[in-house]
Parts: C-alpha cells; sequence; structure tokens
C-alpha cells in the first residue's frame, strides 16, 4: 500500500540511537548495500530489500534521489513465491507413486518422503513467478520517527530485520506506554505517576 | 528504561482506554471539549472493535456500517469489554480525515486524507509527497496532542471523576 494511495495503513516506528556520521552517506551505503536483487536461485521462494520510491522495479539511490523536502522516501520490495498446498499435495503425490512402482519393498521411508517433498517443491518453485509486495517508507530522521506504510506483520519484522542489518540501528514500535513515557515530553514527576498506573474498572 | 516487551504488556490498557475515553468524550462534546476552537470536530465514524477475555477465551465484537449500532457496543461495554479499535472522523475547517486507531499500537488503518487531486506528470510527484505527508501529519498531531491530554488526565486526581461519569454514560 503505497503512501500515494487513497487509503493507507501506517505503523509507527522510532529510530532508536543517534547518527552522528554523515547521514546522506549512511542511508545511501545502507540502501545500495541492501537494495532488492531479483530471486537468483530459481528454487527459492522469497527476497526482500529496498527499492526506489519513484522506481519500485529499478532502485536507485545515487544523489539525493531517496530525499523528499527533509525526508528520507523509498521503498521496502518483498517478492514472495506462492504455492497452493493442493497443488503441492498433487504432485507429491504423483513422485510418491513413481517411487514406489520403482520400490520392491511396498513403502517409503521417512527420509524418502522427505526428500520426494523438498525435490517437487524445487521443481514447483522453479515454475512459479514471484509475486512483487511494495510497501513505502517514510524516514524523519531529525526527529528519529520512521512510518511504514502497512500493518502486515510479516512486512514489518522483514522491516525492522532488514533496517537493523543494513543502518545499524534498531526500531522500536511506537506504542501506548513508549510514547507516554518518551515521547510526549513528560516531566520526570508525570512520568513517575505514568509507571504506577494500572487499568481502570469501569464495570462497578 | 523499564523492559520494552514488559511494558508493552504491563501497560497495554493505556491505549484501549484511550480509545474509551475518546469515544466518550465525542459523545459528551458539550461537558468534554476535546479542542479549544470551534473549527475541529472529532465524530464516531462507522467500525468500533471491542474485545473480553471470557474464561481465558477471548470474544470479539466488531460493529461495522454507516449508524454502527452503538447500543450493541455499549451492552457489550456492560459486559466489561475493552476498545481495541475505533474508526473516526475528524474535521478541521474544510478538510476531512478518516481513519480506525488501534489501541495496541496507536497506528492508523483505512486512513483517507483530504482529496489532493491526481498526479498528471512525474514531475508532481513530489508536490504530491509533500503535501501527503503534511495532511498525515496533521493526524498524527491530533492523535499525539489527545493522547497527551488523555494522559495528563489519567495521572491526575481529574481522573476519578472522569471515571464515574464514564460508568454512569456506560450504565445510562
Amino acid at each position: 500500500m503505497g503512501l500515494l494511495s487513497s487509503s493507507v495503513s501506517i505503523i509507527r516506528y522510532h529510530v532508536e540511537g543517534k547518527i552522528n556520521d554523515s547521514v546522506l552517506d549512511l542511508v545511501r551505503e545502507g540502501l545500495n548495500k541492501n537494495s532488492f536483487q531479483e530471486i537468483e536461485e530459481e528454487s527459492s521462494d522469497r527476497a526482500a530489500g529496498w527499492t526506489s520510491f519513484n522506481n519500485h522495479f529499478n532502485p536507485d539511490f545515487n544523489g539525493s534521489s531517496f530525499i523528499i523536502d527533509d525526508v528520507f522516501v523509498f521503498s521496502l520490495r518483498i517478492d514472495k513465491k506462492t504455492l497452493s498446498s493442493k497443488i503441492v499435495r498433487k504432485f507429491y503425490y504423483i513422485e510418491m507413486t513413481k517411487h514406489l512402482e520403482k520400490s520392491d519393498r511396498g513403502y517409503l521411508t521417512a527420509n524418502e518422503k522427505k526428500q520426494i517433498k523438498e525435490h517437487v517443491l524445487n521443481v514447483l518453485y522453479l515454475r512459479v513467478p514471484a509475486t512483487p509486495n511494495i510497501y513505502d517508507i517514510v524516514w524523519n530522521f531529525e526527529k528519529s520517527v520512521l512510518w511504514f506504510f502497512s500493518n502486515n506483520k510479516s512486512a514489518n519484522e522483514e522491516l525492522e530485520i532488514l533496517f537493523q542489518k543494513s543502518f545499524k540501528y534498531r526500531l522500536i514500535k511506537i506504542f501506548p506506554f513508549f510514547e507516554a513515557n518518551l515521547l510526549l515530553g513528560l516531566k520526570e514527576s508525570e512520568r513517575d505517576n505514568l509507571s504506577g498506573l494500572s487499568p481502570t474498572i469501569f464495570t462497578e | 528504561m523499564q523492559d520494552l516487551s514488559l511494558s508493552y504488556h504491563r501497560y497495554s490498557f493505556l491505549g484501549c482506554e484511550f480509545l474509551l475515553w475518546l469515544w466518550f468524550c465525542t459523545s459528551k462534546p458539550d461537558s468534554y471539549k476535546l479542542f479549544d476552537n470551534n473549527n475541529e470536530l472529532l465524530e464516531i465514524g462507522n467500525k468500533i472493535v471491542l474485545e473480553r477475555n471470557i474464561n481465558n477465551s477471548l470474544e470479539k465484537v466488531t460493529i461495522k456500517g454507516e449508524e454502527a449500532g452503538l447500543e450493541e457496543a455499549m451492552i457489550s461495554l456492560k459486559k466489561g469489554s475493552i476498545v481495541k479499535e475505533l474508526n473516526l472522523l475528524y474535521k478541521r475547517e474544510d478538510k476531512e480525515w478518516s481513519f480506525t486507531l488501534t489501541g495496541e499500537s496507536l497506528g492508523f488503518s483505512n486512513l483517507k486524507t483530504p482529496d489532493i487531486g491526481f498526479i498528471e506528470s512525474k514531475k508532481d510527484v513530489d508536490g504530491f509527497v509533500i503535501e501527503k505527508l503534511y495532511l498525515y501529519n496533521s493526524i498524527y498531531s491530533l492523535i499525539d496532542d489527545l493522547y497527551k491530554k488523555y494522559i495528563l488526565l489519567r495521572i491526575s486526581e481529574n481522573w476519578k471523576i472522569i471515571t464515574s461519569d464514564i460508568k454512569a454514560w456506560i450504565n445510562s
């Protein structure tokens, strides 16, 4: 879901730590190092990496191409091959039958079944094209805030891992207590009171 | 700083109580003003999600559609449900935003901003992005300001009065 879509979902992150080095170089280097690469091993089922906001299928992070106004704007691309379990079951059955016919035993060992399953998956993944998914990102470096335009759980997890790998800074998903405790500018005494809170009972 | 995972679970009620407080305030606009001016208005939209724990299993109630059946939601509240998601409409002057706010993360889903027209050429993209970011920022500023208002109230002595008013509202 793109940031220019008519309806969006946004998850907000806090970028932990202060970046002291040249920010632009650090971000460009991180984006280039982990830019999206098409699936090379044909039998792989997924690939993930950074891509350009303006050109999802041909990432280019040269110059200041990933800066709009005073924020970094780029995208996470996750390509995934999906196989229906019914298709896997069908080809697994065909392969099993072939192996059984060749075998004198009339049964297959657990190890043989495992190998057949792996073989079937490899062959099927070779035939299936990967579906690209694009998730836009806005990183306000000054405010240490990042917006991720999706609430898809696995895409958020991929973002957190790839971000730390690329830029060495941890993303913390902002949740209500974290925001109240650290981002609202409360006084020390107010934060102490906050820590002592427990749920209100409204049903008595 | 407390362990993040620990504080996430221990204080998970804050977001849900905030949504309940917002719902309560929007239903009592004369007594509980959310804004200091008359140019802004917050209303309940077309979706409310409530949840309650019954014998270690979760019961989820989703109320959807225009004129969402608030009676059903109030019955669920009376039984002890918490508000997990709340769809809201925010109006400022001639602009309108609609969005669903989640109690767990104060994240947005189905966020629709005021219309900004159509991109006609590639040269327009940056300008459109800047305008969209401004509109998203406006809604984050709104929620952050209201959340701070709620938190300050929540840690004050006045919360007892609010609690009693919310109880009366639920049972009315």
